[in-house]
């Protein structure tokens, strides 16, 4: 097994892990934890086919990467100030129990 | 495969799971801080350091203290229990990303496109990311700058309670503590 198997290996498995908790938590910030898990599982993808890819001077995959990270700290921003306002709302995060779509 | 990408990656891997299955939620967060630290050796390892200690900076140090302080200002609803492993959703849940995980892994393991390439070791340093943010990603890196920006704005205003609503909520329970006649 190479060493980009085994780091493609590594980002899927924590891929299927974020997938997990952002389909079986019921708490919105358990939700958050699993789509951040999943951000970065993309991210180490990047990062592994700059390192064994064919043109590392490129550096295509660092750029993406770093771009990446910024729009992921954005969305953890928003996301964050969405459940603030949801727990404000609705007196909970319990994502079973906001079921109303008005008022 | 050398034992410090194992450690790493056990370290990620075991951070993961217990960040999705902790039942309480400030242990989850720590624990997804301990994944995201682990992430960050394997951008040392696999020898992106700018990458790597900016994952450091920006996952370890914001969010993961954003997430705590999530946690923190909407205890009051984390008494109820979240998500045993026996509730309803968690089977299906589960169960669909290990199908997706297991789809992965088998596409990689059974891939021929993935040749073991020229073992260099390249390097990133940090002058030549500099320069390319500006030269050939400048149009990239200023429409970050603008999304982080309204990000911002849009972060602040949703969070905030505006005084215009919040007389508009008093006024409808005060006239319903009045008896309608």
């Amino acid at each position: 097994m190479t060493p980009l198997h085994a780091t493609l290996l590594v980002s899927a498995l924590l891929f299927g892990v974020g997938l997990a908790g952002a389909l079986a938590r019921r708490n919105a910030i358990g939700v958050l934890i699993g789509i951040e898990l999943m951000f970065n599982a993309a991210n180490l993808n990047f990062i592994a086919f700059w390192r064994y890819g064919p043109h590392p001077e490129a550096l295509t995959g660092i750029l993406f990467v770093l771009f990446s990270i910024a729009i992921a700290a954005a969305e953890a921003a928003v996301g964050l100030a969405l459940i603030i306002a949801l727990y404000r709302h609705c007196r909970t995060v319990h994502l079973d129990k906001v079921n109303s779509l008005k008022g | 495969m050398t034992a410090d990408f194992l450690i790493l990656s056990l370290l990620t891997l075991v951070g993961a799971v217990a960040a999705v299955s902790l039942r309480n939620l400030v242990h989850c967060a720590l624990a997804l801080a301990a994944a995201l630290a682990g992430l960050a050796g394997l951008y040392l390892h696999l020898q992106a350091q700018f990458v790597g200690f900016a994952q450091l900076l920006v996952y370890v140090g914001a969010v993961a203290i954003l997430i705590v302080f999530a946690i923190l200002l909407t205890r009051g609803s984390d008494s109820e229990p979240d998500g045993p492993p026996a509730t309803r959703g968690w089977v299906p849940g589960a169960g669909l990303a290990a199908a997706a995980a297991g789809l992965v892994v088998a596409a990689i393991l059974s891939s021929r496109a993935l040749a073991p390439s020229l073992q260099s070791s390249p390097e990133a340093p940090v002058r030549a990311i500099g320069e390319q943010l500006m030269t050939r990603y400048v149009l990239a890196l200023e429409l970050i700058g603008i999304l982080l920006t309204a990000a911002l704005i849009g972060a602040v205003i949703i969070a905030m309670t505006l005084p215009s609503r919040r007389s508009a909520e008093h006024k409808p329970q005060s006239r319903t503590s009045i008896p309608d006649l």
